[in-house]
């Protein structure tokens, strides 16, 4: 092996731990709650206050237990609500 | 099974909503009309596709060689939407598509990605033991057949052109569009002939 770092969390691309694992056919449509966060991601994109770059840095910014622990559109909620806050776009108290 | 949000979440998500709201940067018609806009894209998009370029050589050509003029001449609006590269299939050469880093995907032609192609076995896999994925949705190649696996990227998406299966001769377009599926358009499956038509 070289002496590259270990990869970061989301590089899952050949990760010896999914080996032989199944692919979990799983054809449901996103639920409510994703197609609203989708929604919203889109949105704040169109208008200029986030990029798909920054949606990316914020997930993959997630701590490792977390990023395993949370559904695909919990993460994205997770970034993009910490990016507005980030930016200053909205106070992170009302957030709590 | 894609879990359910937690309880936190879907309180974060109110009040993130409410305080995007209360500066006017988001209104529930918004959210709606992008809900139902993202609703209408669909895998057909991208059959219909298909379907012309085996038809068209032209509009093959177009499709090769830019996948967003091409999706723009079906009505599709690909504004602000990344560039759409095509894979082609040819006989000895199979391509499939993966987004190792999380779950970029043609949504302008395709519609959202499924679950499993979000999934962190699909995402390690894909690109370590294609065949064994495949064959998993029943897609065996000869073992001589290269599979090219791509990497869809958040500046770059891809899809594939598969080959015209045998026996589709003087099919119409909708006909032809029947047989391009989802898994189809990503590589993890082959067009396939209703049962019927291959009796004949």
């Amino acid at each position: 092996m070289s002496d590259a770092p270990a990869p970061a969390i989301h590089d899952l691309g050949g990760a010896s731990r999914y080996r032989c694992s199944p692919v979990e056919r799983d054809e449901a449509p996103p639920d409510d709650f994703g197609k609203r966060v989708d929604a919203i991601r889109q949105i704040l994109a169109q208008k200029g206050f986030m990029t798909v770059d920054e949606l990316r840095r914020g997930i993959e910014s997630i701590p490792e237990a977390e990023y395993f622990a949370l559904s695909y559109y919990e993460r994205w909620l997770t970034s993009i609500s910490k990016l507005m806050v980030e930016k200053g776009v909205i106070p992170p108290e009302e957030l709590r | 099974m894609s879990a359910p949000a937690r309880p936190e979440s879907i309180a974060l998500l109110e009040k993130f909503v409410a305080a995007l709201a209360a500066r006017g940067l988001v209104t529930e018609q918004e959210i709606a009309e992008r809900q139902a806009s993202t609703d209408r894209a669909s895998p057909e998009i991208g059959a219909r596709m298909v379907a012309r370029a085996w038809r068209d050589d032209e509009y093959r050509r177009l499709l090769l060689s830019n996948g967003a003029a091409a999706a723009e001449q079906m009505g599709v609006s690909m504004t602000g939407a990344p560039p759409l590269g095509v894979l082609e299939d040819r006989p000895g050469l199979h391509h499939l598509v993966v987004c190792t880093l999380c779950s970029c995907y043609p949504r302008a032609v395709l519609g959202y990605p499924p679950h499993w192609y979000k999934s962190f076995e699909y995402r390690a896999r894909a690109v370590r033991e294609p065949r064994a994925v495949l064959a998993e949705w029943g897609t065996v190649l000869p073992p001589a057949t290269q599979i090219r696996v791509v990497d869809s990227t958040a500046d770059y998406r891809w899809m594939v052109l598969p080959m015209r299966p045998a026996g589709t001769e003087g099919w119409s377009e909708d006909q032809l569009a029947a047989i391009v599926t989802r898994d189809v358009l990503v590589g993890v499956a082959l067009p396939r002939l209703p049962v019927t038509a291959a009796a004949e």
